[in-house]
This record gives C-alpha cells, structure tokens and sequence, in this order.
C-alpha cells in the first residue's frame, strides 16, 4: 500500500472540513469541521511516520490530540457563555463588534 | 495485495461518507455521530499503519471523551436545530467554489511533489508499541509532554472560569449560609 493513497484521502477529508467551516452557521458544526481537519493532518502525519519507519509523527499525532481535547473544552465553554448572553450560537448573531 | 485495496477502498469511503455527514447533516446531533464514526474509521486507518497505542488514543479520547462533551453541550443548549436566518447572498455557491479551489490546488501540490514514494515497506516487530512510544515521551519529548499537562491545567481553569455565573455563585452564598444557621 502507498503512501500517497493515505495522502489523497487526508487531503480530501481536510477539503470537506473547509467546505463545512464555510457552509455552517451553527457554531458547533463548525467546531466538528475543525476537528475533522485536525484529524486529516493526524492522518498525513501518521501514513508518513509509517513511511518512514520513525516514531516521531506518532508522537505529534498524541501532541495534537491532547492539544485538541483541551482546545473543545475552552471552545465549548465558550459557546456556553455566547449562548447565555445571546441566547444564539449562530455565527451570524455574533457581530456585536461590527461597525 | 488485492485484499488490502479492497479494505483500504472500503475504509476510504466510509471516512469520506462520514465526513460529507457531518457537514451535510441539517441535525448537529447526527454530524456529531457522523463524526464519531469518522473517528473510529480512522483508527482502524492508524491501525492498518501499524500504530496500535495511538488507534486506541484516538478512540478513547477523541471518538470518546471529546465527542461526549461535543454531544452534551449540544443537548444543553438545545442547538440540533438553527432556522437559518439572514446569509450571505450565495454563501453556499462561494463556499463549494472556494472548497473546489482549495481540492484543486492543494491535490495539485500533493501530486506535484510526491515524486518517487515508494509503498510502505515492513516495520520491525517493535514499531510502536506502547513501549516504544513512552519511552520516546519520557526521553526525546519529555518537555513537550509536561508542558501538555499545563495547556490541560490552564484549559481546565478556563472552562471553570467562562462558565461560571454570577447567579451561580449567589444561590450557592444563600445556600451555605442558610446551613450555617441550622
């Protein structure tokens, strides 16, 4: 198996977590969509550690994944408080900064 | 070799099916399952890489413990559902436009620069096992690894700090003193 098929799909799966942060307007979905593109990058990372034959890739993959956990946990937080005061987590709502 | 690419065609497309979910699904429950599953799929990827220790990471904290709380706050804000009010004049459109572009060139820069990579060749017996990857952790990253444990600390403290209310805090004082009088 080569590694530029682990490559294509990473790529792809990256795409459609870009197209979803565009499309969504719910705050959460496109929090999933982050999370869909981490895991793109964790798959190149991955199918590159395997190339190679080296540990490394792997171990950023466990970085990324601790980082992501405590990334959600802030994120969703965030969502909570925005939720209280505006009683909305649509992206749109979100504009009290707007001229 | 055949039966390798009839898995890695099976896997492939259920990780892009499941991935088109989350985005396409109108419910962000079912986008959340979506991407549970994702998740899943892609360990089993990171297992076909020969990386047992961190397919299991993967499900346990992100198809695990990350989507839980993805779920719960969902369910806590009751956000399945956004009537869709005032968009960007043909955000869709722009979006699937900018999202081909984004296909097209960075598929074009992968193409372009893979070059002569040549299949994934055999690990040795001892190619990532739990072992092997902590004693890297402790030896080679043991510094990124402890400071981990600070961005956790740190996340830890500002979810306490960004959900608290004021509210809160009051019906807790009101609470308390009404035990200190009994």
């Amino acid at each position: 198996m080569s590694v530029q098929y682990y490559l294509i799909l990473s790529v792809v799966m990256f795409v459609i977590g870009i197209v979803g942060v565009l499309v969504r307007r719910n705050a959460i979905v496109i929090f999933m969509c982050l999370e869909l593109m981490f895991n793109a990058a964790n798959l190149a990372f991955m199918a590159f550690a395997s190339y190679y034959n080296a540990l490394d890739g792997q171990i950023f993959v466990f970085f990324v994944l601790t980082v992501a956990a405590a990334e959600v946990a802030v994120g969703l937080a965030l969502m909570v408080a925005i939720f209280r005061a505006k009683h909305s987590i649509d992206v749109d709502q979100m504009s009290n900064l707007k001229g | 070799m055949a039966l390798t690419w009839i898995f890695f065609i099976g896997i492939g497309l259920v990780v892009l099916i499941t991935a088109a979910g989350v985005v396409l699904s109108s419910n962000a429950i079912y986008a959340a399952l979506f991407l549970v599953a994702n998740f899943s799929v892609v360990a089993v990827l990171y297992l076909i890489l020969g990386a047992p220790f961190i397919a299991m990471a993967q499900i346990t904290v992100y198809a695990g413990a990350i989507m839980v709380l993805f779920l719960f706050v969902i369910m806590l804000l009751g956000a399945e559902k956004l009537p869709i009010t005032g968009a960007i004049p043909n955000q869709r459109i722009l979006a699937f436009g900018l999202g081909l572009i984004a296909l097209v060139e960075i598929g074009l820069f992968v193409v372009a620069r893979w070059g002569n990579l040549t299949p994934i060749g055999d690990h040795p017996a001892d190619y990532a096992s739990p072992h092997a990857i902590g004693m890297l952790l402790f030896t080679k990253y043991a510094l990124p690894f402890e400071i981990t444990s600070v961005i956790l600390l740190v996340a830890v403290i500002g979810a306490v700090v960004l959900t608290h209310s004021d509210e809160m805090v009051g019906i807790r004082r009101r609470l308390l003193s009404e035990r200190k009088k009994e």
